[in-house]
């Protein structure tokens, strides 16, 4: 069971805004080791789902399963539950009056209940698997953006969860500073992290991602094995929007 | 004649009637304060608000009672409202409707009242009501009914400061886990206080001007606070010098805080 069981599992999962209807009725899975892209227009609803996954926004219908369990459920342990799914934020969030080193730990100290040590000699680990061994006594502040991300992504590592969502992890960087975000990504997927990512990098989506999921208009509009979903589309929609992508 | 002087000024280009403009309103200062100078009674003045014998007179209990008093009374108001406000913000910014009608009701009930009339109620209505004074003489009961009000104060300053703290580090603390309380006290709150330093520091220096309204709830000559010190003093030499030495006391205290309030804003900008 537990082998069929998948990492999320999003049912006829509906969100809104007041009146505006975000969501309309998705479903969506990703399985344990996976990694999805989620690709779209802006407003079409992806970092809506990707934030109903550990349920920064709630939804208004549907069910959201992590590994079984139902986040969407009012009597479940939501800040346990997100202990176990990995958040990397298009702003990074890094707490800026922490050191790299604390922004690491607090949460598995004060959250985990961690043995301080141990707790700190894992986030150095984390950090060296960035690639940002020497910055653990630095100020976020003093980091470049992609430095900044990369300690991000350490942080969430650092909490082990069993699977990472990435909004938009790349949008917020300057061109030159994207290669260093994505090869961590890269790496982290070929250690066999479960990934959900909404991206706007489709070759990264192409190369990394085992299956792509586009949305449209609060709907999944087309999924399937990245070289199928994008390079030939099947809806216009899709048609559509990946040309686009690909003029710029 | 004035139709000539008229015509002429029109004929200035802007820059010409900028000197002149300037150039005649040093001219209006150096008068008024020539005027001043002269027709001032500097003797007088001098006797009656800068008298060394009276200030001799007043040291040292001006600084080891009337000062020390001053600052002991802020410092305890200043302790008190500040856990008070922390308290109200929390409210305020509640999911408990209750807990934020409260808030905002006692906010905006201390925020209208003179602070003398709080102080007041707290000095004489609460013991004629109750028979039940608040405990510390003067030092406690005038603490509180000023930490009273700052607490009404300061609430709004941190809860400013609390919404000023970006959403998202709220957002990165909660993925990670940490509950709604830990968020607050771990990541929010730090962050916050940060922000409110400068206004925080020009709410202790009003709380530093306000200790001279001790003066309503009576006092002995140990609990004479700079103000009241200098009053009594004033009535006893028939002098005014004590009223100066006062206020150069007050200004010692408040002027380098709030210069720091000036470096810490303009520093705060910088980084923005």
């Amino acid at each position: 069971m537990t082998e069929t069981q998948p990492a999320i599992h999003v049912k006829a999962l509906h969100k809104s805004f007041g009146d505006l209807e975000v969501l309309k009725g998705i479903d969506f899975r990703v399985d344990a080791g996976e990694v999805v892209c989620v690709i779209g227009p802006s407003g079409s609803g992806k970092s809506t789902l990707l934030r109903c996954i550990n349920r920064l926004e709630d939804s208004q219908a549907g069910e959201i399963l992590i590994e079984g369990e139902d986040i969407t459920d009012l009597d479940a342990d939501v800040d346990k539950l997100r202990t176990n799914i990995g958040m990397v934020f298009q702003q990074f969030n890094l707490f800026p009056h922490l050191s790299v080193l604390k922004n690491l730990t607090v949460a598995p100290i004060g959250v985990l209940k961690r043995d301080k040590a141990e707790a700190i000699k894992f986030a150095h680990e984390m950090l060296e698997r960035v690639g940002l061994a020497e910055k653990a006594s630095a100020f976020p502040a003093h980091l470049s953006g992609g430095q900044q991300q990369r300690v991000a992504i350490a942080r969430a590592l650092c909490m082990q969860p069993d699977m990472m969502l990435f909004d938009e992890p790349t949008s917020a960087l300057d061109p030159e500073l994207i290669g260093e975000v994505l090869d961590v990504m890269r790496s982290l997927a070929d250690e066999g992290m479960t990934m959900m990512v909404v991206t706007h990098e489709i070759s990264f989506a192409k190369e990394v991602a085992d299956r792509v999921v586009f949305m449209d208009g609060g709907v999944v509009v087309e999924e399937g094995p990245p070289l199928d979903v994008l390079d030939n589309p099947q809806t216009d929609r899709a048609r559509q929007f990946l040309r686009q992508v690909k003029e710029h | 004649m004035g139709s000539f002087v008229l015509a002429l000024y029109m004929n200035l280009t802007p820059r010409q009637k900028t000197k002149i403009y300037i150039t005649s309103m040093y001219v209006l200062a150096a008068v008024v304060a020539l005027a001043v100078g002269l027709l001032a009674d500097w003797e007088r003045i001098g006797r009656n608000f800068f008298n060394t014998e009276v200030m001799r007179d007043m040291f040292p209990d001006v600084i080891f009672i009337a000062a020390k008093n001053t600052l002991l009374y802020t410092a305890l108001s200043f302790s008190m409202g500040l856990v008070l406000a922390l308290m109200l913000a929390l409210m305020r910014l509640s999911s408990i409707a209750p807990f934020r009608a409260f808030a905002m009701v006692y906010i905006e009930l201390l925020r209208g009242l003179p602070a003398l009339i709080t102080l007041i109620f707290v000095g004489f209505g609460v013991p004629i009501a109750f028979g039940w004074s608040i405990p510390g003489g003067t030092l406690g009961t005038g603490s509180l009914g000023l930490a009273i009000v700052a607490g009404a104060y300061m609430a709004e300053t941190i809860r400013a400061g609390i919404e000023a703290v970006p959403k998202g580090q709220t957002e990165a603390a909660r993925s990670l886990g940490m509950s709604k309380t830990r968020t607050m006290f771990t990541i929010t709150l730090p962050q916050a206080f940060r922000i409110i330093i400068p206004p925080l520091t020009n709410e202790l220096v009003l709380l530093i001007k306000d200790t001279s309204l001790f003066f309503v709830l009576g006092s002995t000559p140990g609990t004479k606070e700079l103000t009241k010190f200098a009053r009594d003093f004033l009535n006893s030499t028939k002098n005014a010098t004590p009223l100066t030495v006062a206020a150069i006391v007050y200004l010692i205290i408040t002027l380098p805080l709030t210069y720091m309030v000036r470096r810490l804003e303009k520093s705060a900008a910088k980084a923005r």
